[in-house]
């Protein structure tokens, strides 16, 4: 039988060291409501959502009262729409009609974000694809809580540059049509590579092809708890500091898994995979960053900062994996820049540059988040810096991301507040050289090799 | 059978024990498993009960116990123990 002091640890873990399930994400296929008619499109679309998801929330809060942990966010995932909306829509406001259904539909259940407003484009953009992308600035402008996701490259295919320079302006056009509230439409939208199906965490969720028609996906996380563990090895060895975090990354993990299991039960719906991801919030102490200083870095950004993450990333699968019965998403450490009260610390102190993050994207689970960059940056410097990510990607067979925020108005120096789990930052410089030509060739990368790996 | 883990944290004080176990008593909710410890001062009890006997919802005992305890000044929390086993027992 259980002991007070297991009991006793559990509940610090959730009391004082923040771990919580960060969301419980429903995945709802689509694809059956892909029609001609663009009005019976967005009906289908708002009655299946609805129809699955009315008991997501309800259901979380009941797991989270039962167990006593805290379960922070329910959201849903949905193919995407490039694909549902590639018969029906014509025009750019075809496109943000369904954008607004998906609003609303994620309103009337209760959830906080629903991703998949998405276009996969790793080799080249149909028409219907190209459409939506172009649609993303007044559809991220006319909603609130409709996430976005372009992937523009993929090991296996290489890297749509025509794509990537889309979204290079995309992205300035989302910042501008969202200035008022700081252009925070960005913070909604990502550009992958190597983009995952079953990826539970926004803004980059959405409900790939290959899936059932609704499942459910837990993303965990626990920053907090590692540090207060890795806290209790201060001065140790790399085995004693692998091993801790290890055990500390499995104890999380079978919190994730026990709800994924619970919360599959409830709702009648498949259990897909748990993320085993530590994703940071500007709470204090649910920090990533401060796990580095623990492992022995004055800030994040120092010498040794992308070795410290990589061994941080890889303890944290390896004690995971054996945790749960299905892995799978994004699962590895999260660097958000605003979202991380340590990554910010060092930001303001000099400590963390553009290109030093860009290393640790090498080694951690996604790439460059949540970045607040001047608002006057150029279009094609945007689309040098996703092109580089991308790279980096495709080369090395790993997901990576850019979030990057161009805050209209705003310059080197100010600081930029989103609110919430979205955090705030400072504004971080970027490398004005030109990349023009670079960008303005068109056409794409190809595939890379897979063997002479060195 | 379900079982249930209820925690009590909170300045030492007369009575805690037998407040809780009164209210256990009258919703017929059987006690399986009493263990404490003293950690920095503060009392630390933890209850293993059966709820599958009384008569009200998991939520409504677990509101009802977070009353009792703001009565006596503890922190009452009731889990199922479900949480515990998968984080502590492979």
């Amino acid at each position: 039988m259980i002991n007070i002091n297991e009991v006793i640890e559990t509940n610090k873990m959730i009391e004082q060291e923040n771990l919580d399930v960060r969301t419980i994400t429903l995945g709802i296929s689509l694809l059956d409501c892909a029609g001609p008619d663009i009005s019976e499109v967005n009906k289908r679309i708002y009655d299946k959502i609805t129809r699955v998801a009315k008991d997501l929330v309800s259901t979380g809060n009941k797991i989270q009262k039962e167990f006593g942990i805290p379960i922070v966010n329910k959201r849903i995932s949905v193919t995407p729409i490039s694909l549902v909306g590639a018969s029906a829509c014509k025009t750019i406001d075809d496109y943000v009609s369904i954008a607004k259904t998906l609003d609303e539909a994620a309103k009337e259940v209760g959830v906080n974000f629903i991703g998949g407003y998405s276009a996969l484009v790793s080799k080249a953009m149909t028409e219907s694809d190209e459409l939506l992308i172009r649609s993303i600035p007044k559809a991220m402008e006319s909603t609130e809580r409709v996430c976005s996701s372009v992937n523009v490259g993929s090991t296996k295919t290489g890297i749509d540059m025509n794509a990537v320079k889309l979204m290079g302006q995309i992205i300035l056009e989302t910042a501008e049509l969202t200035k008022e509230a700081d252009s925070i439409g960005c913070a909604k939208l990502v550009v992958f590579c190597n983009a995952p199906d079953d990826n539970p965490f926004m803004a980059g969720a959405f409900h790939g092809i290959t899936e059932g028609d609704a499942v459910i996906n837990v993303g965990v996380s626990g920053p907090g708890v590692v540090k207060r563990a890795l806290e209790s090895v201060r001065g140790a060895d790399f085995e004693t500091l692998c091993e801790t975090i290890k055990k500390t990354a499995f104890k999380i993990t079978r919190v994730g898994q026990l709800v994924a299991r619970e919360a599959s039960k409830l709702l009648g719906i498949p259990f897909g995979i748990v993320d085993l991801s530590l994703a940071p919030t500007p709470a204090v102490g649910d920090s990533v960053a401060e796990i580095l200083e623990e492992i022995g870095l004055e800030y994040a950004g120092a010498p040794g900062t992308t070795a410290a993450l990589a061994l941080l990333n890889d303890q944290v699968k390896k004690g995971g994996v054996m945790a749960s019965s299905y892995v799978g998403g994004l699962s590895g450490a999260f660097i958000p820049v605003s979202e991380d009260q340590g990554m910010i610390r060092a930001v303001e102190v000099g400590a963390l540059t553009l290109e030093k993050l860009e290393a640790m994207t090498c080694v951690c689970s996604v790439g460059l988040d949540m970045i607040a960059v001047p608002g006057d940056t150029k279009a094609t410097t945007i689309s040098g810096i996703i092109a580089d990510e991308m790279a980096i990607g495709m080369i090395n067979q790993k997901t990576t991301a850019v979030r990057i925020i161009p805050v209209k108005g705003k310059g080197l120096g100010d600081s930029v507040e989103f609110g919430g789990l979205l955090g705030y930052s400072p504004i971080m410089k970027v490398n004005n050289f030109s990349c023009d030509d670079f960008i303005n060739r068109g056409g794409r990368i190809p595939a890379p090799i897979h063997s002479f790996k060195n | 059978m379900k079982k249930t883990v209820i925690t009590v944290v909170g300045k030492d004080t007369v009575g805690i024990i037998a407040k809780i176990c009164t209210y256990l008593a009258g919703n017929n909710i059987n006690i399986l498993d009493i263990s404490q410890t003293i950690v920095q001062d503060f009392f630390n009890m933890m209850m293993i009960v059966d709820v599958s006997q009384s008569q009200k919802r998991f939520d409504e005992i677990s509101a009802e116990l977070e009353q009792v305890g703001s009565e006596i000044g503890v922190d009452i929390k009731a889990q199922h123990e479900d949480i515990f086993n998968m984080m502590h027992r492979i």
